[in-house]
């Protein structure tokens, strides 16, 4: 009797452990990885064999953009990186391979986590139309705003589309998706966020 | 289970608090540092990407 109830308490002080590792601990990994990838992004892109200037291809794991949205303060900003596996998405968002550059023609679309891993996605529920949505590249900055927020099942493909909802239709606009879990502490839906390119102009470094 | 790890414990009370401190904080930081990063993947409640 005594040695269950001992068995017991240390099992939910384990998992108390394991909720406080996944909320805050996870969060330190992405904010060094994060520094590391803000520095490479200042530094001008490695020039690629064949000569190519402006490359259109990043490689995986690689920074993409600077990622802001005003709405969530002036700290609020996170640097994309190429892919969305596991491991890229433990460094900050991450930007769907094949899909769009950011504001080219097409469908932009990102990844991000909602509680762990410093869920950088955190708070996007809380996006409203006409929220700008910044993207920062080494040499021009895009503005996307907020058009649409929907709420859909994992398998919903659809949605990364070059125009959401629309697959297999040719995109004439330049748009962006953030996708990341819904309900919170949960992977049964998925939130979406749509956004469309209001505006490119030079980023004031 | 506890009250035999505390007799196992040499010295007085105080050193026996000490080291039982010294033997927590240690399981914590295997816990934090190699055992929970090995099963957080397999954590699934943070999910974010769209999968057919």
């Amino acid at each position: 009797m005594r040695v269950c109830g001992e068995l017991g308490l240390t099992v939910g002080g384990v998992l108390l452990l394991l909720c406080a590792y996944l909320i805050w601990g996870t969060g330190g990994y992405t904010a060094g990885r994060q520094a590391v990838l803000r520095e490479q992004l200042q530094q001008p892109p490695q020039p690629l064999s064949g000569g190519s200037r402006r490359p259109e291809r990043v490689r995986t794991g690689e920074p993409l953009a600077m990622l802001r949205i005003p709405r969530f303060g002036e700290d609020y900003r996170y640097v994309v990186v190429e892919g969305v596996d596991r491991e890229e998405l433990r460094a900050g968002p991450g930007h769907y391979p094949g899909t769009a550059l950011p504001g080219g023609t097409g469908n932009f679309v990102l990844a991000g986590h909602r509680t762990t891993y410093a869920a950088p996605f955190n708070r996007i529920d809380e996006l409203r139309r006409g929220d700008e949505i910044i993207v920062d590249t080494r040499d021009t900055r895009y503005v996307y705003r907020v058009t649409e927020t929907r709420i859909v099942a994992p398998a919903e493909m659809s949605v990364i589309a070059p125009v959401p909802g629309s697959p297999g239709r040719r995109p004439t606009r330049a748009r962006i998706t953030l996708s990341t879990c819904h309900p919170e502490y949960s992977a049964a839906q998925r939130l979406i966020v749509f956004g469309r390119l209001d505006d490119r102009r030079d980023p004031d470094r | 289970m506890y009250e035999w790890i505390w007799r196992m414990l040499s010295g007085g009370p105080v050193a026996k608090m000490c080291t039982a401190l010294v033997l927590a904080g240690m399981t914590a930081a295997v816990l934090w540092y190699v055992v929970f990063p090995w099963i957080e993947p397999y954590v699934l409640f943070d999910r974010a990407t769209m999968s057919p």
